[in-house]
């Protein structure tokens, strides 16, 4: 585009016009440059890591969709080496096969943030054209605000072929793609009718609050997981509170909404503070978590006091309770369970650093034998492998994962967080829990041979 | 007996020369442009990338403001696939004073350049790396240009209207008869052989080299010193607008994104040989220190590469008076006849790469004029072929062109992402190329990586093509990681330095380069080298421990 004389406000006689403005006139020759949906703190902590890459590879050997599909060009492709390219504008569209599941920045040995400046260049190419889709699919607490009320209805319909045949063409969701299993009570709707809390470990003094973090998923469908994490919290004694709290904005930051992520996640640490100061915080919603303790701010730049220190307060469960058992307060008077439990620690928990604590805590459990996964991720990555193009890359991607547990001839399998689980539920067919549900039974809470999930 | 006869024989394949070269044959007069080196070799492609608004002269020199605005247009549009119409800021940092900027605007009008003030906080939006202490901010139709690209695209244009463009063709003599110029003798560098042009004028267009080409002709004493400047490129964007200070010309008061990365520059200081233009690092530091009042950072930010480039400055008191009034500012011409007698021969230097067709077009008047002939000059009418329909250049073209053929093309250079059909179209060509030449065409090895991964996988092409035996091809291998040694080692810090590191692990290591066959260091086929700065070397000594340094 070459401006002509009149566009740079030059009259015939090469005098400026009095109507040319040099500032709209930038302003319309470089329209990437205005409203970036990344703030100036993402760019920093994100777009300046790029210049750590080394072109080394190695991101690109551990991305588990560039193992499946040549779709996606690869993460130091899309990432530090296609952000040089970008100008604050993205022209290259097979960025949004990349599922984010974080393991390209895991593994980065110079410390980019890959994953990190993919879902920045996503949200800049989806801005202006965000599939209705990817605007539903990412209204969690609304979708099982919904669901609950009608859970029964609602399971049966997601059951049926050709509703999600016209769900796919309509709205994008794979007709195959996994669903969670409406729950009739919510867990508020269970707290608020439980006859009041479980009853402490004998002799077991006060330990003081905790607060528990429910999650979206949590709150209305992987209501069991919210249940024994709650139990298991008082019987050790704690006075588990639970504040009335919103999403976290996980979905809506993974597909590039991110104005609306930023407001969910500085409202939900809002929320969580209610439950008292200097509270720990609990969940068992481990990718949530991630997205309160780093990704709020490492892939959308906020910068939130409360939303620091939330996120500093929050520990996963099983992360909490290693935490205990390392420091010699974790009773262990577990009931013997022999079992052997084929394990996967999700993307989205790796990414935060904590290691595989669930790995230790189930171990804890006298008989019980937990396998790793080995597999760097499900396939399924929040919403990414709901969707109707991507769906059969997450099931490439989950592949491996399936057949080795398949073939570990457990009944049961656990795995952190609640969308992995529903994925490798379905790609299994086993019963696939929280690892709370194994500890909430070595108390003798429940019997682990009739999971309710 | 000649090889080629010509009207015009131009030397210097720079934007000078390549701009002349492309008026004369589109005047219709035979034209053959030689170069010892390859096109922009030397100044033209030495510099920062910017594509003058006519802002940075508004104060200084309004003339030159104003022939850098009209220019600006010209360019862009005979020019367009060349260059980014990036926009520019003139900002006002906390260590700068507002008196400068308190005539900008007035100077601006006057020199009829536009300019806008705008608020620090739409200067802040649009470039949020900028030193949010910037005090005011002006709007500027600044753009970048790349040299080679422009150069090349003037080159071809002229070939289109039949001129021989002869890069790597040195001139080892300049032929008179009496006191006319009747011709040159070049040698053919890459094939080793000399050829005789007969011509009726010679345009000595060899920028800081003028003095030594002059002197083929028997003209001593152009006294042409090199004013070396250094310029660092940053290994990102780290702004998408031209970055100027807003102060009195002076170093390091500019950042240009162009391409890929950002550059920053300049310094200005005297050297003695153009070929051998050191880059100290004293130097290289305050130029970082310069980006740090533009971009807090910037310091700690990666650089890429350093370069040297050498501004021509002739000091010559016999420069006819009457001449100005032919002169594009900043540009000297000597006019061989009334200063040394010798017909024919006109020396060009000076100038800047954006008005460089207004140079041409000067200059080619004043040559018409001597040898009679009336040929108006065509150069701002058309684009150049490469530009032809051509949008502006944009940085996100080569990801949007990969995006399209990065599964059945081969990426070669990741960083630059060229890919294996780029690099083999232009090796078949020119199966002479040199890695270096393609480079300059096709930015090959000129990313973060400095060629440490796609320089093996090219001098394999090189090898598989055909267009070099394996030991040729590990030569030019050699040849070309060298050359990008000369910029590397003065910026060796940070992110570059562990670059640096695992590129070398690689050549050394794994490919063992130095015991490859071929010449461990190869012949090169233009002068190479930047000298080790004397007080560079002087630390290194005290270093390790007073042993000599090698150069």
């Amino acid at each position: 585009m070459s401006t002509t004389a009149a566009e740079r406000g030059l009259q015939n006689d090469g005098q400026p016009s009095e109507s040319f403005s040099v500032w709209n006139h930038l302003k319309k020759a470089s329209p990437r440059l205005n409203n970036n949906p990344n703030s100036y703190e993402a760019q920093q902590l994100n777009r300046l890591s790029l210049d750590q890459c080394v072109k080394c590879t190695i991101c690109e050997t551990q991305c588990p969709v560039t193992r499946v599909t040549e779709m996606f060009a690869g993460p130091k492709f899309v990432g530090p080496q296609a952000e040089r390219f970008r100008n604050g504008e993205s022209v290259d569209h097979t960025l949004d096969y990349c599922s984010s599941c974080g393991i390209c920045t895991l593994n980065c040995p110079q410390g980019v943030k890959i994953a990190e400046l993919n879902s920045m260049a996503r949200a800049v190419m989806k801005q202006g054209h965000m599939p209705l889709r990817d605007r539903l699919i990412t209204q969690t607490s609304l979708e099982g605000r919904v669901l609950t009320p009608v859970a029964p209805l609602a399971n049966w319909a997601l059951q049926r072929k050709p509703l999600r045949v016209a769900v796919e063409k309509v709205i994008g969701v794979h007709r195959d793609a996994p669903m969670p299993v409406a729950q009739s009570q919510s867990i508020r709707g269970w707290l608020r009718h439980r006859e009041g809390p479980m009853a402490r470990r004998p002799g077991q003094p006060d330990r003081g609050p905790v607060v528990f973090f429910t999650g979206c998923a949590g709150t209305y469908f992987e209501v069991e997981t919210s249940k024994k994490t709650i139990e298991v919290l008082e019987h050790l004694g704690y006075t588990v509170i639970v504040p009335r709290q919103g999403c976290c904005g996980l979905a809506s930051q993974s597909n590039g909404l991110f104005d609306q992520a930023r407001s969910s996640v500085v409202k939900l640490a809002g929320d969580l503070a209610k439950g008292g100061r200097h509270v720990p915080v609990v969940t068992s919603s481990g990718s949530c978590a991630g997205m309160v303790k780093h990704e709020a701010r490492e892939i959308m730049g906020v910068e939130d006091r409360t939303v620091t220190d939330i996120g500093a307060r929050m520990r996963e469960t099983s992360e909490f309770l290693l935490a205990l058992a390392d420091a010699g307060e974790l009773p262990t008077d577990f009931e013997r369970i022999e079992m052997t439990i084929p394990y996967h620690a999700p993307c989205q928990l790796k990414g935060q650093g904590m290691g595989m604590p669930a790995i230790r805590l189930m171990e804890l459990v006298p008989g019980i034998t937990v396998v790793e996964s080995g597999e760097n991720c499900c396939g399924i990555a929040g919403t990414y492998g709901l969707k109707k193009e991507k769906y059969e890359v997450a099931q490439a991607v989950g592949r491996p994962l399936f057949d080795k547990f398949k073939e570990s001839g457990a009944e049961l399998g656990a795995c952190d967080t609640e969308t992995c689980r529903w994925q490798i539920r379905a790609g299994t067919g086993m019963d696939i829990v929280h690892p709370i549900h194994v500890i909430h039974a070595a108390y003798g809470l429940s019997d682990i041979h009739s999971p309710q999930v | 007996m000649a090889d080629l006869t010509v009207d015009v024989v131009v030397i210097g394949g720079g934007a000078t020369g390549a701009g002349v070269a492309r008026d004369v044959a589109m005047r219709g007069l035979s034209v053959a442009l030689v170069d010892r080196a390859d096109l922009a070799q030397g100044t033209t492609a030495r510099y920062h990338g910017l594509l003058h608004s006519g802002g940075r002269y508004v104060v200084s020199d309004p003339e030159s403001a104003r022939e850098c605005a009209e220019e600006n247009r010209i360019v862009t549009r005979i020019h367009a696939n060349a260059v980014e119409q990036t926009g520019g800021l003139f900002v006002v940092t906390p260590d700068d004073s507002e008196e400068y900027a308190d005539g900008f605007l007035a100077a601006a009008a006057s020199a009829q350049v536009p300019a806008e003030e705008i608020t620090v906080a739409q200067a802040l939006a649009r470039e949020p790396r900028l030193n949010p202490g910037i005090k005011r901010a002006f709007a500027v139709l600044d753009g970048t240009v790349d040299g080679w690209a422009m150069v090349r695209g003037a080159a071809e244009s002229a070939r289109a209207y039949g001129a021989h463009i002869l890069p790597y063709h040195e001139v080892t003599a300049i032929h008179r008869d009496g006191d006319r110029v009747v011709g040159v003798t070049v040698r053919d560098v890459k094939a080793g052989a000399d050829k005789r042009i007969t011509c009726r004028f010679v345009m000595n267009a060899a920028g800081p080299w003028a003095g030594r080409v002059a002197a083929l002709a028997g003209c001593e004493d152009v006294d042409v010193v090199p004013g070396r400047g250094i310029m660092i490129a940053m290994n990102h964007r780290l702004v998408n607008t031209v970055i100027n200070r807003c102060i009195k010309p002076a170093d390091g008061d500019i950042l240009v994104p162009v391409h890929t990365v950002a550059i920053i520059g300049t310094t200005d200081v005297k050297a003695a040989d153009p070929d051998k233009l050191p880059i100290p690092r004293a130097e290289v530091q305050q130029m970082l220190d310069a980006g740090e009042a533009l971009v807090p950072g910037f310091r700690r930010a990666r650089a890429v590469h350093a370069w040297a480039g050498a501004r021509p400055l002739v000091k010559d008191t016999r420069v006819s008076a009457s001449d100005t009034r032919h002169m594009s500012r900043g540009m000297s011409v000597l006019d061989h006849a009334s200063r040394d007698g010798l017909a024919g021969m006109l020396t060009i230097t000076g100038g800047k790469l954006t008005t460089y067709r207004l140079m041409a077009e000067r200059i080619v008047d004043i040559m018409c004029e001597q040898m009679g002939e009336d040929r108006p000059c065509r150069t701002a009418d058309e684009p150049v072929p490469a530009a032809e329909g051509a949008p502006t250049y944009t940085v996100t073209h080569r990801l949007a062109d990969r995006e399209k053929d990065r599964r059945d093309d081969q990426i070669i250079c990741e960083c630059e992402l060229m890919s294996k059909s780029m690099f083999l179209d232009l090796l078949e060509e020119d199966p002479s190329a040199t890695l270096d030449d393609l480079r300059r065409r096709l930015r090959l090895g000129m990313g973060p990586c400095q060629g440490g991964f796609c320089s093996t996988r090219a001098a394999g092409l090189m090898c598989a093509a055909g267009a070099r035996s394996s030991v040729q091809a590990t030569d030019e291998l050699r040849g070309f990681l060298k050359h990008r040694w000369i910029g590397l080692w003065p910026i060796l810090a940070g992110g570059q330095l562990r670059q640096a590191a695992l590129d070398e692990w690689i050549a050394r290591g794994t490919l063992d380069i130095d015991h490859a066959p071929g010449q461990t260091d190869p012949i090169e086929p233009y002068p190479v080298g930047t000298e080790i700065d004397e007080r560079d070397r002087a630390r290194a000594r005290a270093v390790i421990g007073g042993q000599e340094v090698p150069a």
